[in-house]
């Protein structure tokens, strides 16, 4: 289980710098942020809060930010996901995905929130885009995390 | 509450920089992944061409290579003369830069941020700082390096401004970013400056971080609103900072000492 966590995101880093035309540049999915919302809802014994905020931090490092920028962020929402865990677990699919939109849009408001602070902030609402492709993301992320539990037998 | 010191300590004092700077060689082999697609096409156009491809380009090649070389001749007469002109007026020589060759290996994945990351770092003697061209025009500065890459700022950041002067009559004035991959803004330039639609910028070498007279931007429009106190002038970046994948790192020693 815990190397199935690894693996996961190192795979969501992996794509977090995957480079992008400057076009597309905000249609990038916040693939992390959506595994950290998977995996506190569904392992919560296995992913904690400290964890997601290491995960954070990785990606700060990643992303050259300010340490601490996303870890916050995450820290944030693994929080809500932990609360409201047992709840969501059982909503079908599309529910949980309008959820996940809200979800990665509160990140992204945070984080849009934080640049405020040190610099020039984004005016328009561009910075709710990857919230909505991840939300269109979460059914085949669910799916596809749900095949490779299964097929190494791994309990949730 | 960690979060949030951390996040403070980081943005009010340098004191996690050094550990920074440890830390950032963790993030090298993401970046490195990302590039292999790219090496590999790279590596199949390389060695699976065909013979009369070769011997064709070989030949443009030569042709291109002949007529530089002809043109370097008047070259070199061209700058033994500048030479003595600016001996003449008591004016220290320019040097020729050294440039190191790197290549691209990761963009900044966050949008609001215009960095790339190149390939050679502290180890091959890239400082923080140093300017960065392409086969265009000039393209940014190292604001961080780990002993294998270097993050480079490029000059249409939002936080970036560059000192520049039009080649047409050595008019001076700052070009800075925003944010835009195609767009730079001139900073201050007044009703009555003789600036025009197609003027070519270059950098003056003022503030002494970059090398004198590398291209920055073409002027792309003029606005005068008679309300503001400055005209709104938007340029092009000379450098195709969306395409180039071979850059040039520039060891400038004596470029900021040369007297106008």
């Amino acid at each position: 289980m815990r190397a199935l966590i690894a693996w996961s995101f190192m795979l969501a880093f992996v794509l977090m710098v995957v480079p992008m035309s400057f076009q597309w540049r905000w249609c990038r999915p916040e693939f992390v942020v959506l595994l950290v919302i998977y995996w506190s809802l569904f392992s919560p014994q296995y992913f904690g809060l400290s964890m997601a905020w290491c995960v954070g931090l990785f990606q700060d490092l990643l992303e050259s930010t300010l340490l601490g920028f996303n870890a916050l962020g995450i820290l944030l929402i693994a929080y809500i996901c932990h609360l409201v865990s047992q709840r969501m677990r059982h909503y079908v699919l599309w529910h949980q995905a309008l959820w996940i939109f809200i979800l990665v849009g509160v990140f992204q408001l945070f984080s849009n929130w934080l640049t405020g602070f040190m610099g020039p902030m984004l005016n328009s609402p561009a910075f709710l885009l990857p919230a909505l492709i991840s939300s269109f993301l979460w059914p085949l992320l669910v799916v596809v995390m749900r095949y490779l539990q299964l097929k190494f037998r791994l309990h949730q | 509450m960690l979060a949030l010191a951390l996040l403070l300590m980081n943005r009010y004092t340098p004191w996690l920089d050094p550990l920074r700077s440890k830390l950032d060689i963790l993030t090298i082999p993401f970046y490195w992944v990302t590039d292999i697609p790219h090496r590999v096409s790279n590596w199949f156009d390389t060695n699976w061409v065909s013979r009369d491809d070769l011997l064709e380009e070989n030949q443009q090649l030569r042709n291109k290579v002949r007529i530089q070389e002809s043109r370097l001749q008047q070259m070199a007469s061209l700058v033994a003369e500048n030479l003595r002109l600016r001996q003449l007026m008591n004016s220290s020589e320019i040097v020729q830069d050294r440039v190191l060759v790197a290549e691209l290996i990761g963009v900044s994945p966050d949008p609001l941020v215009h960095k790339v990351i190149v390939n050679k770092g502290s180890n091959d003697g890239v400082y923080v700082g140093q300017p960065l061209l392409d086969a265009y025009g000039l393209m940014g500065q190292v604001v961080s390096i780990t002993p294998y890459t270097a993050q480079v700022l490029l000059i249409t950041d939002n936080a970036h401004a560059i000192p520049v002067q039009v080649t047409r009559n050595n008019v001076r004035t700052v070009a800075e970013g925003i944010g835009d991959l195609y767009q730079l803004r001139l900073r201050y330039v007044s009703s009555t400056m003789d600036i025009k639609p197609g003027d070519i910028l270059v950098s003056s070498g003022l503030g002494g971080r970059f090398p004198v007279g590398y291209p920055v931007a073409q002027i792309e429009s003029i606005t005068f609103d008679p309300g503001e106190p400055f005209a709104t002038v938007v340029a092009r970046p000379a450098a195709h900072l969306d395409r180039s994948r071979h850059v040039l790192l520039v060891f400038s020693e004596q470029s900021d000492s040369v007297v106008r």
